[in-house]
Parts: C-alpha cells; structure tokens; sequence
C-alpha cells in the first residue's frame, strides 16, 4: 500500500510535465491540423535556457530561501519568454511558408526543425549530461517506517508539489484563456474555420503565432520543472518526453485542451506503475505500444471532439 | 443616391489557380441601397463576393470601398473596414455556442457596444436568443442561417455581403429573413449587397440587380425593369416563384 501510494504520487508529478507539455502538440494540431515534431525539442530548449539561467545567476542550494524562490521565479519567467521567441521562429521558419502547400510538407520541415534544434544544443552544449545539483531539497514524509522501522517510507518532495501546484495554476488559467477570453475565441475559431474567421476580422497568422508561443512557453514551464525533478539533462530529453507527450495527447483525444492534460496524467501514471511493478527498461515501451493501441482501436482518443456536426 | 459608390469594382478578374472564374466585373454599390446579383450555378457569384473580401485576391482590376483602393489588401483588414459578410454555406463555427458566434462577429467593433448589438439581433431573430446557449453544429438549418446573418450585422457594418441567405429555407423563414434585411435596410440606412437563386425575391427586394453569366455582368437594372424582361424570366423566373 504504501508502495502504491509512493508510485501514485511519482506518476502525477511526471504526468504533470507530460500534461503540459502535451498541450502544446494539441494545440498546434488543432489550429493548423499539423503534428509539430520539434515541440518536444522546444522543451528541451527550455530545460537547457533554464539550466545556463540558474548557472548565471549563481543560484545553488545554499541561497536563502526567499532569495531562492525569486530567482527562480525569474528563471522560469525568462526561460518562457526566451522558448516562445523558439516556439515562433520555428513558426515563421519552417510551418508557415509551407501553408497551403501539400500535407506532407510541413511534416518533413517539423522533423528537420527537431533535428536542428537538437544538433544545435548538441554543439552548443555539447553531447553530455548536463547535472544540476539539487536546489530544493526536503519533503514530507507520509508514513513512519512502521512499529519496527522496516515498511516502505512514503515521500513527498517539496519539488512534487511546486511541480504538481504550478502544473495545475497554469491549466487552469490556460483553461480560462482558451473558453473566456477573445484570445481564445480567436484560437478556437481558427481551429473550426479559418476562412470564416479571416472574414470577421481574425488575424489568422497572427493567431497561428500566438499558438505556437503559448506552446513553447507551457513547454518551458514543463522543461524547468523537469530540470528541477531530475537534476540532469541531455540534447536528447526532447525526444524522448516528446513522443509521451504526443502520446498522451493522441490518448486524450488529440486537439482536446482536457485531452492533453488527462492524457499526460495517464501516461505519467502508466510509465510510473510500469516502472515500479514490471520493468524499469521497459518503462518507455510501455509509451510506445499505448500509442500504438490508442492509434489503431481508439484514433479519436479518450476526450476527442464528437464529429456530428451539420455542413 | 451619392455621387461616389461605397463600392466600385471595375475591371475585376479573379482566377483558382489556372481556372479563371471572374472575366473582368463591373459594379457599383451606393450608399443605403439594395443590391442584388443574380445568375445560374457556378456563374462566380460567391467568387465575386469573396473577391471584395481579399480572399481569393483578385489578379486584375480594382475594387474601391469608401473611395479607398481595397484590391490586395488581407481578408482580416478588409473585414476591419466595415465589411461584413455571411457567406455561402453560413460557416457557423459548430463548436461554438451561439452566443459565442456572435461574441466573434462583434469582435472588431467597440466591446462596450457589444449588448446593445446583442440586443438588437435578439428582437430581429428572437429564435437566437433563446438558442443562445446551444452550440451553432447543433442548430437547424434555418436558425444557422439567423445566426449566420446575425453574426455579420455584430460588427454594426456599413456594407453588408449576403450569399443566398435563403438557401434550402421554408418559405415562411425566407420571408421573415427578407423582411429583416429591408428592415435595417430602412431603418439603419444598411447597404446590402444580395446574392440570390431566389431571383423572383431578392429583384423585388432589391434597388438594383445585376445579371451574371460565366464571370460576366451581362444586363444590369433596376428590380423591377429586370423582373419584367422576358429574358430574365425565361432564364431565372421560371418555377422561381413562390
Ligand atoms: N476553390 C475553388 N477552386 C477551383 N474552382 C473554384 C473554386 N471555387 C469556385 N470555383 C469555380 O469557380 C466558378 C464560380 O464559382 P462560384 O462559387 O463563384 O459560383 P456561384 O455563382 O456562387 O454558384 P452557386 O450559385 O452554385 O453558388 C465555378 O466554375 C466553380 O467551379
Ligand atoms: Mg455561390
């Protein structure tokens, strides 16, 4: 039991960053119906802007504590604002000379987009892990080792919570943005038609631009976060964490806001369990043959939109 | 009837791809008039009314609204001028609710006069406001087509481009739509511009008409000198009436 808990506890933390890094893909493929691959590296971009922030500023463990938190709210603030200027330029470099040209167009450019931004972290970084030692430290401990101090010890980190309570203040105020606000309306009509939109005004491109730049900056929150949980990263993190994203986007239904974000918290939970009960190789086939499953029995995903609708 | 047209297309030709739809158009709009363009299936009604909206852009001629030259400017600036448009096929965003539809076209004017726009869509198509709440997929075709109407008059526009709001309506639908539109034709001084399968109404309805065939205007004239021409019934009229 307190085993189970402990795995339940992991699993939300990674479908955490899963979740908003899915939105991002779902988003994307909802306005202009295109998988964008180099999202998964757009988070990796942002794990690596936050690492060379927390280096410059010389944050370490032993800043005092409200010196601690500023600081790293302003990593996280510039880390956001530096991946969406990333998110756009992949935008205007590589999607959006390619609209209206054949559907398989920007496909390709999105996966030359992935690779170059990968090989550039990879030359500018280089190949090798990047650590970061812990900067916060601590956590709740759930349980007592039992009367003979032998049972399972439930942790609760104090960065499971940041991770689990920022993830949760962003969706909710990203959920808010895209129902009620003009911004959303906006993004939402250009999802449903974006001829009729351009005819009452909407500035398409524009809103295409702010799509991708919302995306990366959820990605960028989602990289920090990561940076924050594991202390180390690669060139390569993108990849990986992408592919589970993309995947908990297509289980939730891809193009669904509530989708992505129930998708990443499943795939967080599975990968988790997977790991805890089975096998920790396997933990990312375990990704793989969900989306293969999901693909072939369940295409529209768990929250995918209903598809009556009159012409 | 001013001197100026709000509207002024000469020379207007429009192509898909190699595929040219629009052979040269001439057409004038004035201020607080009823306009209407009539003409068979495929003739480049809807290519024409989409023209004036930049999208598709038009590769020769010009098209002048308000005396300024509007010819290859974007969709979205054109539409930011006091165009509006209800297209052909009402493009309701499906997922959207109604009020939400009408949230968009009221987008471009003063938010603060969105209610009072509501308000007065309302009591044109009471029908809307107590479907405010459902979403525009969901709607009946007819009440799409409120919602369509209603949707561009958001924006409070100048110039109003309606394709065959009457499409696949009961007559007593059509009807109501076709009193409305002379209501605010009336009352607000609206300019329309009207394209219609539904010849025998909209000439009756309209100031002037324009016929088109194949991409061309080939007779222009007031509603009611067109509807008496033989040619105009024989071609247009006939089993129109109802
Ligand atoms: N997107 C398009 N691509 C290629 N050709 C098109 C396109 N849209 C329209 N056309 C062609 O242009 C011509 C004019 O079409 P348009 O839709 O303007 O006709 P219309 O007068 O509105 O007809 P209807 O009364 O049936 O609505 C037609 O021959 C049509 O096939
Ligand atoms: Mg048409």
């Amino acid at each position: 039991m307190e085993y189970f808990l402990q795995q339940l506890i992991n699993g939300v933390t990674l479908g955490s960053i899963y979740g908003l890094i899915a939105i991002g893909y779902t988003m994307v493929y909802g306005i202009i119906g295109m998988i964008n691959f180099a999202h998964g590296d757009i988070f990796m971009i942002g794990s690596f802007i936050a690492l060379i922030l927390v280096v410059a500023l010389g944050i370490t463990a032993a800043t005092p504590v409200l010196m601690l938190v500023l600081a790293l709210g302003l990593v996280l603030v510039l880390a956001m604002a530096l991946t969406a200027v990333w998110g756009w330029s992949v935008e205007r470099i590589a999607y959006r000379p390619l609209r209206g040209s054949f559907r398989l167009a920007p496909l390709i450019t999105a996966i030359g987009a992935s690779i170059t931004l990968q090989n550039f972290v990879q030359l500018s970084q280089g190949a090798r892990n990047k650590p970061l030692q812990p900067l916060i430290s601590g956590d709740f401990q759930l349980t007592d080792g039992g009367a003979d101090g032998s049972a399972f010890i439930v942790n609760l980190s104090y960065v499971q919570i940041l991770i689990v309570l920022t993830t949760v203040t962003l969706m909710a105020g990203f959920t808010y943005l895209i129902n009620k606000t003009s911004l959303g309306r906006s993004q939402r009509a250009c999802e449903q038609d974006r001829k009729m939109a351009a005819l009452l005004g909407v500035n398409v491109d524009r809103t295409i631009s702010l799509t991708f730049v919302m995306g990366a900056m959820l990605a960028a929150v989602a990289g920090v976060m990561f940076l924050l949980y594991y202390g180390v990263i690669d060139f390569y993190i993108g990849f990986l964490a992408g592919v589970k994203a993309f995947t908990a986007a297509v289980l939730g239904g891809i193009g669904s806001l509530p989708g992505a974000m129930l998708g990443g918290l499943l795939i967080g939970l599975i990968e988790t369990f997977w790991s805890g009960y089975f096998s920790v190789e396997y933990k990312d086939v375990a990704a793989f043959s969900i989306l293969a499953i999901v693909l072939i029995f369940m295409p529209e995903g768990l929250l995918g939109k209903p598809e009556v609708e009159k012409v | 009837m001013s001197a100026q047209p709000l509207l002024r297309i000469r020379g207007l030709q429009t192509f898909y791809g190699k595929i040219q739809a629009l052979h040269g158009v001439d057409m004038d709009v004035y201020e607080g008039e009823i306009v209407t363009l009539i003409g068979a299936n495929g003739a480049g009604k809807s290519t024409l009314m989409m023209s004036i909206c930049g999208d598709p852009q038009a590769r020769e001629g010009s098209i002048e609204y308000l005396g300024e030259n509007i010819t290859g400017k974007p969709t979205y600036e054109i539409m930011r001028t006091g165009i509006a448009q209800s297209p052909e096929g009402r493009r309701i965003f499906p997922r959207m609710t109604v009020l939400e539809n009408l949230l968009m076209g009221g987008m471009r004017s003063q938010p603060e006069h969105f209610e009072e726009e509501l308000k007065r869509v309302f009591d044109l198509f009471p029908r809307l406001k107590e479907r405010q709440h459902q979403r525009g997929g969901t709607l009946s075709g007819g009440e799409q087509q409120m919602l369509a109407i209603a949707r561009a008059l958001m924006s409070r526009p100048k110039l109003l481009l309606l394709d065959e709001p009457s499409l696949g309506l009961a007559p007593i639908i059509v009807k109501q739509i076709f009193e409305a539109i002379a209501e605010l034709n009336r009352s607000d001084g609206l300019t329309v511009f009207l394209v219609e399968q539904n010849a025998y109404h909209a000439l009756k309805l309209a100031h002037r008409g324009y016929v088109m065939v194949n991409g061309l205007i080939t007779m222009q004239g007031s509603g009611a000198e067109l509807l008496a021409r033989d040619d105009v019934k024989a071609a247009y009229l006939e089993g129109g009436r109802h």
